[in-house]
């Protein structure tokens, strides 16, 4: 990880840094449900895990202030947990479930929550980017002082549609945020194979646009970044980029063997660079927390899970009348 | 040898402009670059250079006067040595009227309709004062209209803004409301479409002006993945309320690329909701409803139609309803159904098939999405025969659909097969009179009315 080392690291307060640790626990042990409940036929379809990375999300709402807004991809149960959407309700959309927050009706890759300012949830590589500029096209019009997270991966960074964005973003000085969130492979195709030049942040530079690099598996050191550049958006500067390097463990989707890297890299970047054991390293070697402390939060999580999990299974199907409700708003 | 300058076509679809203005007179010298005219089109002021050298010998339409047809002899131009005698003594046609070799320029603009025919249900109150205006007109201040009314809707697009619309439609606009509400974009459909439905998830009702709607299928994937279909992913949470406008179809020798009729791709798509007016009055009171409507909805203008004028009613607040078709003309032996540009052929054949006294009824769907076939299938009822009419590809069609209707609801009132009138299954051509031919025709119109009536 060439972009290891990030200096700035923020003041944050034990209990802050408590809160990173559940809320990526959370992720974490809610996406390993997800794939049991994959595996046992509950939910179908494309699930993409976000398994690894964890810190990103949580670094980045960490930054966020209310009302700010946030829009990614399809790998979106990690981002939706992050900003306090309920884990029975994403859950239950997982399964297809009539208590899901589409009540059923758009699955894991389109899910949304108005409440928590979550525009989704897109199933088409880099849509979302546009999406992005034009919620804060809105907030700017508006003059409300919000700025959006828009996530993309490093796959989608090779869309047309990011640079026409990035080329209008900085020409109208959108409030708003590209995070490239850079797991290395664009589904299968490793970063070196795909992308001519390797630093994602740089392709701002044509159109003006600052960005930065950022160690994704550090959750303080995203956090730093991130208030950097929301500060930078909030004043009216315009549109920043973060590249954040990360990795997921996982496969692309459930359905993917992961035959294009090794078992060696995965586990070498489990067992060196996970952002949740960071972060467990940190409470404890400072003593901000003690081991029974993290049991405590780690039996609260457990909880949580199989109370969505159970919530999951148990939240009927749609009733059939569902498949003629929402195609149009009433005029 | 005295040169006639002629009245130039300056656009596609241009059959007439305006003399606005000489910027020289009888006697100057002129070299070829050199502008010597401002003629006024439909659309914009261009300035207009001379050709050949020479002296300006006599002038013969002056600076002013409208309605000038293409290719009318504007002026003169005679050589050294030539005298003015000479020139007056050149065939100069005075009167406007004398001369339209329009067609040459614009050879595929069918002629205007007589919209004499008796619209058998309008949409205002009898009464009300009405005035004539273009489609374009209508379309300007129905944007204007709203806009005033709603501080959350803006335009954005190509040339809207400091240009006054590539096509004109947006003329003023930035005057008005300013640089914040009408918005010049870069060349990126793409990209502007879906920061276009970013800002209606975000709250705004943005109108997004596509140069024409062949740029669109560059965007069409935020169209109908992002705009239409997220109403329903989010279980009704968040849509986009928004419309996308435009026109759509063949303008005029624009060949392949620019000339193709989107009515029944948008039309296919379940979120969208998608109109396609004919008359100026439809065009202000469809497009102020889909404004104000909380989905997205797809406008589809033509550009031929633009420079029509048509009946406007004087009213403060004039919108025209979703969902209800427009009977031009009562009939009792044929139902014509077309919509758009499609209604100019229908409204014709009318005309010619009265003269052989086949009494045709002509219904104007006016939306496309959702789609009035009750009035349809009422007319069918009466008449027993239908016909429909429209520039798209045969395949999939409108038309096509409206014939599968009529089938399943209506059969046993048919007294003959339903017959689909389209543009033919080829690219655009360019050549004058292969476009012609590979747009729908009057006379194929014609000629099916006359077939399902068995004459």
């Amino acid at each position: 990880m060439a972009a290891r080392k990030t200096t700035a690291k923020p003041n944050v307060s034990a209990d802050e840094l408590k809160a990173y640790y559940r809320d990526m626990l959370l992720i974490r042990r809610f996406e390993e449900k997800a794939g049991q409940l994959y595996g046992m036929g509950l939910i179908g379809g494309f699930c993409h895990l976000y398994i690894g990375q964890e810190a990103v999300v949580v670094g980045l709402e960490a930054a966020a202030e209310e009302g700010d807004k946030r829009i990614t991809s399809y790998r979106d149960h990690g981002h939706m947990l992050a900003c306090g959407m309920d884990p029975d309700g994403v859950m239950a959309e997982l399964t297809g479930r009539e208590g899901g927050y589409s009540k059923g009706k758009g699955g894991s890759m389109h899910m949304f929550s108005k409440e928590k300012h979550f525009y989704g949830g897109h199933g088409i590589v880099a849509a979302q980017v546009p999406l992005g500029a034009g919620l804060a096209f809105a907030d700017k019009y508006k003059g409300n002082g919000r700025v959006t997270f828009t996530y993309f991966g490093d796959g989608a960074a090779n869309q047309g549609q990011v640079y026409e964005t990035f080329n209008m973003a900085a020409l109208w000085d959108l409030p708003v945020i590209f995070v490239i969130e850079n797991n290395q492979y664009a589904m299968g195709t490793a970063q070196k194979r795909s992308t001519s030049t390797p630093d994602l942040y740089t392709r701002g530079e044509a159109f003006g646009i600052k960005g930065e690099v950022v160690d994704g598996m550090d959750v303080l050191a995203v956090k730093a970044a991130g208030e950097k550049a929301v500060a930078h958006c909030r004043s009216g500067k315009g549109p920043y980029i973060l590249e954040i390097k990360t990795y997921r463990y996982r496969g692309h989707s459930m359905s993917d063997p992961a035959k294009y890297r090794t078992r060696e890299e995965v586990q070498k970047m489990r067992s060196e660079r996970d952002p949740i054991d960071h972060v467990r390293d940190l409470l404890l070697q400072g003593k901000h927390a003690t081991e029974d402390d993290l049991k405590a939060i780690d039996k609260e999580i457990k909880k949580i899970v199989s109370d969505s999990a159970e919530f999951a299974r148990t939240s009927p199907e749609p009733a059939l009348n569902e498949l003629w409700t929402d195609i149009y708003a009433d005029a | 040898m005295a040169t006639e300058i002629l009245m130039p076509a300056l656009s596609p679809t241009m059959e007439e402009g305006t003399l606005a203005k000489w910027l020289v007179k009888e006697g100057d010298t002129v070299s070829s670059g050199d502008v010597i005219a401002e003629i006024e089109t439909d659309k914009a002021t261009m300035e207009f250079e001379a050709v050949d050298e020479g002296i300006m010998g006599k002038i013969l339409i002056p600076e002013g006067s409208a309605d000038v047809k293409v290719n009318t002899p504007i002026a003169v131009l005679i050589e050294e040595g030539e005298s003015l005698a000479d020139a007056s003594a050149a065939p100069a046609p005075s009167a406007v009227e004398e001369t339209a070799p329009a067609a040459a320029a614009a050879p595929s603009a069918p002629a205007t309709p007589a919209p004499a025919a008796v619209v058998a249900e309008p949409d205002w109150p009898e009464g009300t004062k009405v005035k004539q205006q273009t489609v374009r007109e209508a379309l300007r201040d129905a944007m204007a209209e709203e806009m005033r009314a709603n501080d959350d809707v803006f335009l954005m697009g190509e040339e809207v803004g400091e240009y006054q619309g590539a096509y004109k439609i947006s003329q003023g606009l930035l005057d008005e409301f300013g640089a914040k509400r009408v918005i010049d974009t870069p060349i990126t459909e793409h990209g502007f479409a879906g920061i276009g439905v970013g800002a209606a998830f975000g709250g705004l009702k943005p109108i997004v002006e596509f140069m024409t709607f062949n740029f669109a299928m560059q965007a069409i994937d935020q169209i109908i993945n992002s705009a239409a279909k997220t109403l329903y992913m989010s279980g009704g949470q968040m849509g986009a309320p928004m419309v996308f406008r435009g026109p759509n179809g063949a303008a005029a020798r624009v060949g392949a690329q620019h000339s193709q009729d989107y009515a029944a791709w948008y039309a296919h798509i379940p979120g969208l909701k998608v109109a396609m007016p004919y008359s100026a009055s439809d065009a202000k009171g469809l497009l102020k409803s889909a404004i104000r409507d909380p989905n997205p909805v797809i406008f589809l203008e033509n550009e031929i139609l633009y420079g029509r004028s048509f009946d406007v009613p004087e009213l403060e607040d004039f919108t025209v309803p979703f969902g209800k078709a427009r009977i031009w003309r009562e009939g009792t032996d044929v139902t014509l159904v077309s919509f758009g540009i499609g209604m100019t052929y229908a409204l014709e054949a009318a005309d010619k098939l009265a003269e052989d006294g086949i009494s045709a009824e002509v219904i104007d769907l006016r939306t496309l999405r959702p789609m009035d076939t009750a009035t349809v299938i009422a007319s069918v009822q009466k008449t027993n025969r239908c016909v429909t009419i429209e520039e798209g590809f045969p395949v999939g069609a409108i038309g096509n659909h409206i014939s599968a209707v009529l089938m399943e609801q209506a059969f046993d009132y048919l007294d003959a097969p339903v017959i689909n009138c389209t543009g033919k299954d080829v690219p655009m051509p360019y050549a004058a009179n292969l476009e012609k031919h590979a747009l729908v025709t009057t006379a194929e119109v014609v000629e099916a009315a006359k077939s399902v009536c068995y004459r």
